[in-house]
């Protein structure tokens, strides 16, 4: 890949904050186990925005009420992410930014973060934005699990940092 | 009879085992799949423990964020297992001799007694409390508990990818 992009990984490893890190045997883990958490909250609130859009959860509730509360979880736990992420990032450069499959994540997390925003943002407007039609909440549903799915691509494109080689 | 050690070298030799540890790339792909299984569980099974603790969904009763969350779960429990038994399998007898793995099934055994108490004993006057915000103090810990056990069961298997030695 680039040489700035070599450079800049060959800078950052020998950075103090790097080597702290590296020298720690408990960091990465302990950073890999809140990365996961985030991800576990992440998964849970999508499945239940999903599963709620097709009626199969928490009929008790409205459609407007699950996506309130969830997608506020799913926002909160995207700081969580990136920290803990741009943590093992300076545990470790070259291992993620010079990996396709990090690049692969990059662009899945893009993506569900953009069709997540493009569910939300009508929903600002109007709560009931995805249930005023038929037709409107079949493409609620759609997106609602367009999104889950591209958030699995991004736990498998995350795993497998650690296999593919980075170049 | 088999001893142990002899039933996991065993498991160790069958061909899928063997497959597993071989094939560059089936070991990730199941690890890929073991950690959807296990980020699904942690985020539906948190949503019951939360509110069981009293911290959200307090206008719903415990009976209905039961019933949305426990199916979800069991399923994401299930894919957890098959997959963790398929990457066990691929090197049973090292997973057998790492503290972390050790850990992780005793935590294991923790969550599920700890269910099944909450099946038993404290879903039973549920009746009683059940859109409560505030729930009895055995429900709490319960909530509390089982959230701990999980969180350690994360632990234990992050560190286990770190601490394992394959033994030869």
């Amino acid at each position: 890949m680039s040489t700035w992009l070599d450079r800049f990984c060959e800078w950052l490893k020998v950075t103090p904050f790097s080597v702290a890190l590296q020298s720690t045997s408990w960091a990465v883990p302990l950073i890999q186990t809140i990365h996961i958490l985030a991800i576990g909250a992440v998964i849970g609130s999508g499945l239940m925005i999903a599963l709620r859009s097709l009626g199969w959860v928490a009929p008790d509730q409205t459609l407007a009420n699950a996506n309130l509360r969830f997608l506020r979880v799913i926002w909160w736990s995207l700081p969580v992410l990136a920290l803990s992420g741009a943590l093992m990032i300076s545990a470790e450069p070259a291992r993620s930014l010079e990996n396709p499959a990090f690049w692969l994540k990059m662009l899945l997390l893009f993506l569900s973060t953009a069709v997540s925003l493009g569910y939300q943002t009508p929903l600002k407007r109007d709560p009931e934005f995805w249930e005023l039609s038929q037709g409107r909440r079949r493409v609620g549903q759609l997106i609602a699990f367009v999104s889950l799915a591209l958030w699995v691509g991004v736990i498998f494109s995350g795993r497998w940092i650690a296999y593919v080689e980075a170049s | 009879m088999f001893s142990l050690d002899e039933l996991l070298h065993t498991l160790k030799e069958t061909g899928f085992a063997t497959a597993i540890r071989e094939n560059g790339s089936l070991f990730p792909w199941l690890e890929s799949v073991h950690v959807l299984g296990v980020t699904a569980l942690i985020g539906c099974i948190g949503l019951l423990e939360l509110r069981l603790i009293g911290l959200i969904s307090l206008s719903r009763p415990v009976s209905r964020v039961l019933k949305d969350v426990l199916p979800l779960t069991w399923a994401a429990f299930a894919v957890s297992v098959v997959s963790g038994f398929f990457l066990f399998a691929s090197n049973a007898p090292t997973y057998a001799t790492n503290a972390f793995f050790l850990g992780k099934v005793v935590l294991l055994a923790g969550a599920g007694l700890n269910a099944f108490g909450f099946h038993a004993f404290v879903e039973r006057s549920i009746a009683k409390w059940d859109s409560a915000a505030r729930t009895p103090l055995p429900a709490r810990l319960s909530g509390v508990f089982s959230l701990v056990m999980w969180l350690g069961i994360v632990v234990c298997g992050r560190w286990v990818g770190f601490t394992l030695v394959p033994i030869p």
